[in-house]
This record gives C-alpha cells, structure tokens and sequence, in this order.
C-alpha cells in the first residue's frame, strides 16, 4: 500500500539565492517503491510535498539522488523556490517535517550508459541520478539562464564521461541554447544509447527535434500543473501524437518524445 | 471511539457509512486504492461519464486559490461502455456503494446512459446537468427548471429503476428551483454544490492560469456556499441530499449534515490527503459521540436555525 510519510529535512542547502537542495529521512519509502510498483525507485519519478496549510495542492518535485533502507533511507530533491509553495519549502530548515507522498510518477528508462543528457534550469538535477544509474558513462549538457544560477556542476563532472555547459547569457560554456550543442554531440559521436532530457517545454521540443534528427531514441520529462499527483483528477494532460491524452503524474512524467505532439 | 452507527439511507440506498468521494476527485477508484482498501467509503461517485469518449480541455486546467482550486478539466472519460467494460467490474468488488455520474449533451443521450449503467448495475445514477446543453444553444441544462426537470424525467424513465441523483449548480440566482423542478420530474435524490465558476489571472503575463480562462472553484473557500445551499434546498423538496463543497474535515461534514445533507462527498480534500474521507468519517463519528447521539444519521437536518 502507498502511504503519506512525515518526513524530517536532515540536509539543506542554498545552491544559488533561490534554489535549494533539501535531504529527507524517508523511512522505507525507498524499498517501498519496488514492493508497491515492482521496480524499485528510479531517475524521473518524483515526491509530492504539501507546502504549508494555506496551499491545496501538493507540489510535485523530482529527485535528485536517493539512499535505500538499508543505507540510511533518504531522498534528496533540489527545487527552485519561484512559487508561493516552493517558497514555502525553501523557508524549511533543518528538523522541520514535511508531509510527503511517493515516490510517484514513471521515470526515465534506462539499461547502463553512454546517454547524453539533457538539462536545463532546474531541470537539471533529476538528470544527475540519470548520470549514477547509466554507469557514469554518460555525457550531460546542462543550459543555465547565467553563471550565477548553474547549479550541480560539479557532481556531474565526478559522475560523467564529459560535461558541457551552455548559458543564456553567455557567462558560462557555450553562449546560446543546449540544442546547440546536442546537435554538435550527436554529429560527433554516434554510440549514444539515447537522450534523456528534463527542462522547459520549449527546450525540450527543440531537443527532441535535434534527437529525431539523428535518429537517436530521446525521452523527455514533461511538467504540468498537477492535482492528486496519482492519476485520479486527470489536471495534469499532455496530448499526445496519436490525439490520446496522458496525464504527466501517472503516465509520465518521462514520456518518449516522439509520443509527444509538441505543437498542442 | 463509542459506538455510533455509521450508516445512512440515501434513496434507499444503505451507505456503510455517511462518507462517498465526488465524482471528479477520485478517478475509477483504482489510484486510492493503492492507498487503503474502497470498502473503507460509504460509496464512490466515479468520474463523469459521457456517451461518448472526450479528451477534456487543453492544460493548464487546474490553477490554486485561497483555500480553493480552479479546475478545467472538461469531462475527459472514456466513455460509458468503457466504463463498463473496463472499470465497474474493478469498482464492484468492494463492499461500497458505485453511483456512476452522466452528463449529456441531449435528454436523449442521459437516456441512453441511463439504460446501459441500469443494465450494468450501479447503484445509483447522478445526473449531472451543469454542463453545455447543446440543443438549447449553449445552456446549462443545471440554470434552468424545464431543463433540469426535461432531463431528469428522461434520465428517470430509463433508469428501471436505479435511483437518479441530481447533481445541482451552485451558478444560479435560486436553487430550490432547480431543486423544486428535479423533485417535480421524479428525481430520487439531490447532490450540491457542483463547482463556483470562477477565475484566476497571471498578474505578471496577464493571462489566466487556466487554458480554458475560467473553471469551477471548489475546496474549502465554497464549503459555507455549501452549507446554505443544503440548508436551502432541505427546506424546499423532501428529497435526500448528498452535500459536498469544501469538506476535509468532520466538522465540515457534521456542517452539511444538520443543514440538511443524508450523506457527504469529499472531493478536493483528497488532494492534500488521500485519506482524507476517512478521516472525515473518523471524525463525524467522533462528533456523534461526543454528543451522544447513536446514530450519525440523527445529525440530518439538526440545526437550530435563529
């Protein structure tokens, strides 16, 4: 059976002025995975975390590493505080509890490495979790509005083959969109096994356009603004290529991205 | 906790208790399941069907508000004969009660709805009428009484039997007429609020939040809307009420049920807490026992009016 958990916040740190990282104790929640799914916990899924009283709906937030039982049982989850809720959860410290459902959600499927992965914004941390499971074979490049707001850099560079970095502004890496250099990977290196990308709708649309290009299979973790987070208030709808509609909690949030009709 | 009996009549229909979950709020039942066991609720009201599959409307089609949410999902459902086939045979293996929810485009439609869930066996039929009514020009069948009582006399006609809800619009100037007119057509029984339409606006884009521009409120924020209305409409028919708007709590619950409501749906509140019906149940109990009643039915209809 799913169950809702207290959870305490064990590790918190500020990445840059609005993101935040925050480590949970999650109790079995971790094993719990493969006995309520039948696959254990994997890179994509997320938890949804209720932000204070005022606020209805839970917020979705996606994982960026996890330790099993046995290892101490924690998730951690890196979030950017831009909303009324997400505020709310930056202003937690360490000790304080938070009310947390999961771990919800389909996530990217892989078998071990090379993948390139993509990554923009907030994005970008599921991704590392995508770079521990594919055998650190991968390769990540990671788009950021500016210098100031890039963030993980450094554990990717520990569990990649290779990182590049783009910037909007130009203050960092590459100046210009991840695209860019996705195409300039992909016409490189041909022994990529897919792309897996997380960011915002229209970065992902011209990643995939790049990845279909090549031929490379690329999956894609959509966000929506989201309800029950388990598929029963049906908010959260994608459309889909073939005119079916799929709701990114349940189905996805990974979807493949040629499923995807991007221009609805 | 005492030993208060938790179950309720509701047209004839014995709930195992006063709790039912809205239809909208709970899917096919199948997500909550993988929470805690659905024979825990007095019934289910499963997502609204239409004749047809619909694919509902674009996102984003849910937007926050003080203690409320907006929502837009627009009826997406696979249809009544998926239903059917593919989710009441799932839903009838719990020890709970299955009121399946309709909305049509024509009277006609409700009819031939109603014969094929009355044929399938549910047990009990709520017909929504705040939805486009599409032969009367764009018209909520749920705003006007011909409407509601055209509609409720079809859907009633094709039932053989099965109890017909009617599931009221709180988007109306007076409604006990609608309640009125419902009863006069031969419903069994009336389900209010519906949602409050209403709308959110991105102050810094100036867009709405939702795709569709508005949406229905519910949540907390309508649960006093709620309790007049129940209290409104129990003075006006002798038709049971199923009362629902904004309960996440007992004491919500109890609200509704001395305004006049046999039973109560929680909808949005299960999106902060899956279990919060039962908690709502646990509490309802609780709040009967405190004030020695025996049964929680004794609270219907109970308030003291000044």
């Amino acid at each position: 059976m799913k169950v809702e958990q207290q959870c305490k916040i064990i590790a918190r740190e500020r990445l840059t002025p609005d993101t935040v990282s925050m480590t949970l104790a999650v109790g079995d929640m971790v094993s719990s995975a493969i006995t309520n799914t039948g696959r254990p916990i994997h890179p994509g899924q997320f938890i949804h975390i209720k932000c204070g009283e005022g606020l209805l709906l839970r917020r979705p937030i996606s994982i960026q590493s996890w330790l099993g039982t046995r290892m101490g049982g924690t998730i951690t989850v890196v979030f950017e505080a831009k909303g009324e809720g997400t505020r709310w959860l930056a202003q937690r410290q360490v000790g304080d509890t938070l009310d947390v459902l999961g771990p919800l959600g389909n996530g990217f499927r892989t078998t071990s490495g090379p993948y390139l992965l993509v990554g923009g914004g907030v994005g970008v941390p599921p991704l590392h979790a995508c770079a521990c499971y594919t055998g650190c074979a991968s390769t990540a490049i990671l788009g950021f509005r500016s210098k100031d707001r890039a963030i993980l850099l450094d554990r990717f560079d520990e569990d990649c083959v290779d990182v590049q970095v783009a910037t909007d502004d130009g203050s960092l890496g590459y100046h210009g969109f991840v695209d860019a250099l996705v195409r300039q990977e992909l016409e490189k290196k041909r022994h990529y096994q897919g792309v897996l990308a997380c960011g915002p709708k229209p970065m992902l649309k011209r990643v995939a356009e790049v990845a279909a290009e090549f031929g490379v299979p690329c999956q894609v973790s959509m966000e929506e603004r989201m309800g029950c987070g388990v598929g029963a208030c049906l908010v959260c709808a994608v459309t889909m290529k073939d005119g079916t509609v799929k709701h990114v909690c349940k189905d996805g949030p990974v979807f493949d991205a040629e499923e995807v009709d991007w221009d609805a | 906790m005492p030993d208060v009996n938790l179950s309720v009549n509701l047209a004839g229909v014995t709930l195992n208790n006063p709790v039912v979950v809205a239809s909208g709020a709970f899917g096919f039942g199948r997500e909550y399941n993988q929470f805690y066991d659905l024979s825990e609720l007095g019934g289910i009201c499963a997502k609204g069907l239409t004749l047809h599959p619909r694919m509902g409307n674009p996102a984003p089609r849910v937007a926050e508000t003080p203690m409320g949410i907006l929502n837009s999902v627009g009826l997406e459902n696979p249809g009544v004969d998926a239903f059917i086939k593919e989710e009441l045979p799932f839903l009838r293996r719990f020890d709970t009660k299955i009121i399946a929810n309709i909305s049509g485009n024509t009277p006609e439609e409700y009819g031939v709805m109603c014969e094929k869930l009355s044929a399938a066996g549910v047990d009990m039929i709520e017909v929504n009428i705040s939805c486009p009514n599409v032969k009367a020009g764009g018209l909520a069948y749920g705003t006007r009484p011909e409407l509601a009582a055209e509609v409720t006399e079809t859907a009633k006609k094709h039932a053989n039997g099965v109890p017909v809800m009617v599931k009221l619009s709180p988007n109306v100037t007076d409604i006990t007429e609608i309640a009125k007119a419902a009863e006069g057509a031969g419903a069994d029984a009336l389900s209010l609020i519906n949602t409050i339409r209403g709308m959110r606006i991105d102050v810094s884009t100036r867009r709405p939040v939702l795709r569709m521009n508005t949406g229905g409120l519910s949540g907390p924020a309508v649960l006093p809307v709620a309790v007049r209305m129940v209290w409104e409409v129990a003075q006006a028919v002798k038709l049971p009420i199923l009362g629902m708007g904004g309960v996440s709590k007992g004491a919500d619950a109890a609200q509704l049920m001395l305004a006049g409501a046999s039973a109560v749906a929680v909808g949005t509140a299960l999106f902060t807490d899956p279990f919060a019906p039962l908690k709502v149940r646990d509490g309802l109990a609780e709040i009967a026992g405190r004030q020695g009643l025996s049964a929680v039915s004794e609270l219907t209809g109970g308030v003291k009016p000044w």
